[in-house]
């Protein structure tokens, strides 16, 4: 069977749309693009602590992006993983900075289920709204989004500070991070943590969920068609909240991988960041969960080398976020580009059945 | 009693100052989703106007002291529909799912402005020395108890705000513009046999949204916020949810814009009005969000959502 790679086509087109006009911009601040790139690439690869930081960054990045991904095949746009990321990771941090005289295996099982209980229900409630009232879910989770902010922003702030700093939680204590001290030291300090293990796991998890489940059959007709699953016999309705619950436990797990492995504290009136990224990760994953690990380790790679990019030019860090918010608005038209490539591909088509025919 | 009114005559000028730019901004939004075009980067377009704003206006503050912020203002409006035109030409040309098209309006807008403003600035903040000089209406300030609440120390930008909605509102609803806009948005196809030009009016739609989010953010930067620091902290989303909270309609949103406008002031200044002082602020800060969930299950049965809004609209007829 001939393999399809129009989705990689896609993405790749995306990318290079992304970084020509990131190159632009550098041009325009009057930095030298080619220098820029080489310092960004450098500052992602020259060391092999920088090398882990691309995962550690990514880590987050490949929950999230799995997050959206997995509500996008029931059809559903999950723009909330913000919010749920924020939820899972308070749970997570309250539990962390509260229990620290348990063991460290009973301690991070325990954090990560509160984790993914706080993320799933923030998924659930949009869910439901949509499954039983029709509400559009991606208004519903804007305002989750919003509530989640505001709920860290009193409850960190009012309870979990370290008293020195009020915009802050405490640190996590060493027996809740995330982080091995073995591997920080192999890494030479690397921020790079468990939490990786946790999304290679979930992407493995959901990748036979999406091709080797009834479940995921089920989910993804109702993305496909509402109607005819429904006709088929397959309860909307469940799906969606079941869908929406699932991709609220994925954010969750990145709260937890963020806050207590990569952070190891947790910032009021912050939005996480991650959770828009997870939109573009999604989609230049192709909302695949291999897609998503890749593209979240190339996220990993700007958001690694920027600071050294940065330090080394007058390029400001910044460039990394707008590449990749200019990636997402080129794969929401990728329609354009796979219009280009069929064309291109047609007129080379044609003009080879030009010259075999002229050859006869 | 005397005491609380004590507090709404303080508060009211801070509430206002916060209500306008997400009123205008939620207008903006009506114009877009009546046209047919979902438009989640309202937040980017306030952003890019709050920037552009506060360039200008520290461009030009000590050279034409007096005419620098009007030039700020447009200058805003100007940013505003040139970067919605992103927006427009993704979900109108290419039909792109609006949603994503929006959602990267809203982090191109957050990146690309502090990129430049680092560029610029170095910080990424830019302050402006002066913004627009509080003013009593004449004669109407001097009426009792209306006149302190609604004419003293009102900026400008209150009634050229106010103006504009009144006159979106006339537009919408009492011209053949405003009715062919709004057929857009909920049957593009019927609009289109009627011989109207769906693909120009959604540009229009979503430009006057670019040119009233920019707006709201230069009016932002004019008037209490003093600095842009790269974000406009959710107004945009709030202006969202004051336009679906509004059931679309001019005079809900001004409604919904001024209760969430003074919600939000009534929950910054919690800790200092001694009524609600033992209120919890979280209550009053995710009040908002939580009556817009509720509003949207109470009037899921019967929205009055533009029917076409997010659909794209294919000439081909398909």
């Amino acid at each position: 069977m001939k393999k399809d790679y129009t989705g990689v086509i896609k993405s790749l087109g995306a990318v290079l749309l992304g970084l020509l006009a990131g190159a632009i911009l550098m041009l325009a601040i009057g930095a030298n693009p080619l220098k820029g790139f080489f310092y960004l690439f450098q500052g992602g690869f020259k060391s092999i602590e920088r090398f882990g930081n691309i995962f550690a960054i990514a880590t987050t990045l490949i929950l999230t992006g799995l997050s959206v991904a997995f509500a996008f095949r029931t059809g559903l746009f999950n723009i909330g993983a913000a919010g749920q990321m924020l939820m899972g990771g308070l749970c997570a941090t309250m539990i962390g900075l509260s229990f620290d005289s348990l063991p460290r295996i009973i301690l991070l099982p325990f954090m990560f289920i509160v984790a993914l209980l706080g993320g799933a229900i923030w998924g659930i409630i949009p869910g439901l709204l949509k499954a039983r009232f029709n509400v559009h879910e991606v208004v519903a989770t804007i305002m989750m989004n919003w509530i989640a902010y505001w709920i860290v922003y009193y409850v960190i702030g009012d309870y979990f500070t370290s008293g020195l700093l009020e915009t802050e939680s405490a640190s996590i204590p060493a027996v809740a991070q995330l982080r091995l001290p073995w591997l920080t030291d192999l890494l030479n300090g690397s921020y790079l943590n468990l939490g990786i293990v946790v999304s290679i796991a979930c992407v493995i998890i959901i990748k036979f969920i999406l091709d080797r489940t009834t479940l995921g059959y089920e989910l993804k007709a109702v993305g496909y068609n509402r109607h005819a699953a429904q006709y088929a016999g397959i309860k909307v309705n469940r799906s969606i909240i079941l869908s929406m619950m699932i991709a609220g436990g994925l954010a969750g797990l990145a709260g937890l991988t963020y806050y207590t492995g990569y952070s190891i504290n947790i910032q009021i009136g912050v939005l996480p960041t991650q959770g828009f990224d997870g939109i573009a990760v999604a989609l230049l994953g192709a909302t695949t969960p291999w897609g998503v690990f890749f593209s979240a380790a190339f996220f990993g790679l700007l958001h690694a080398g920027k600071g050294f990019m940065s330090a080394n030019t007058i390029i400001p860090p910044q460039i990394a976020d707008t590449i990749i918010a200019i990636i997402i608005y080129f794969t929401a038209t990728s329609l354009f580009i796979e219009k280009m490539w069929v064309k291109m591909k047609t007129r080379r088509l044609e003009k080879k059945n030009i010259k075999s025919g002229g050859d006869e | 009693m005397k005491d609380m009114i004590d507090i709404i005559v303080n508060i009211f000028p801070y509430a206002i100052a916060f209500t306008i730019p997400l009123l205008i901004t939620s207008l903006g939004g009506l114009y877009s989703e009546r046209s047919g075009i979902v438009n989640i980067g309202l937040e980017g377009l306030m952003v890019v106007g709050f920037f552009a704003g506060a360039v200008t206006i520290k461009t030009l503050e000590v050279a034409l002291p007096d005419l620098s912020i009007v030039i700020g203002l447009l200058v805003g409006i100007i940013a505003g529909v040139l970067f919605s035109m992103l927006h427009a030409f993704a979900s109108i040309n290419l039909n792109a799912n609006q949603v994503i098209s929006g959602t990267a309006i809203n982090m191109l807008a957050g990146a690309l402005t502090v990129f430049l403003a680092r560029t610029i600035t170095g910080s990424g903040n830019i302050g402006i020395r002066l913004g627009i000089v509080r003013w009593d209406v004449p004669l109407l300030s001097e009426i009792p108890v209306i006149g302190p609440l609604f004419f003293q120390k009102t900026y400008y930008t209150t009634w050229i705000v106010l103006a504009i909605w009144g006159f979106s509102w006339f537009l919408l609803y009492k011209t053949s513009f405003g009715l062919r806009l709004r057929a857009c948005g909920e049957h593009p196809n019927a609009a289109a046999s009627a011989g109207v030009n769906v693909i120009k009016m959604r540009y229009i739609g979503v430009m006057v949204s670019g040119g009233l989010a920019g707006l709201g953010g230069a009016v932002m930067i004019a008037t209490y916020a003093g600095e842009f620091n790269g974000t406009v902290a959710g107004l945009g989303f709030l202006a969202l949810a004051a336009l679906i909270f509004g059931q679309w309609k001019p005079l809900g949103i001004l409604g919904a814009a001024f209760f969430f406008g003074f919600a939000r002031t009534i929950a910054d200044a919690s800790q200092v009005i001694p009524q609600f002082e033992n209120f919890p602020p979280l209550i009053l800060k995710i009040f908002p969000y939580v009556v817009t969930l509720i509003a949207l299950v109470l009037f899921s049965k019967s929205s009055k959502a533009p029917k076409a809004s997010g659909e794209p609209f294919d000439l081909s007829g398909k």
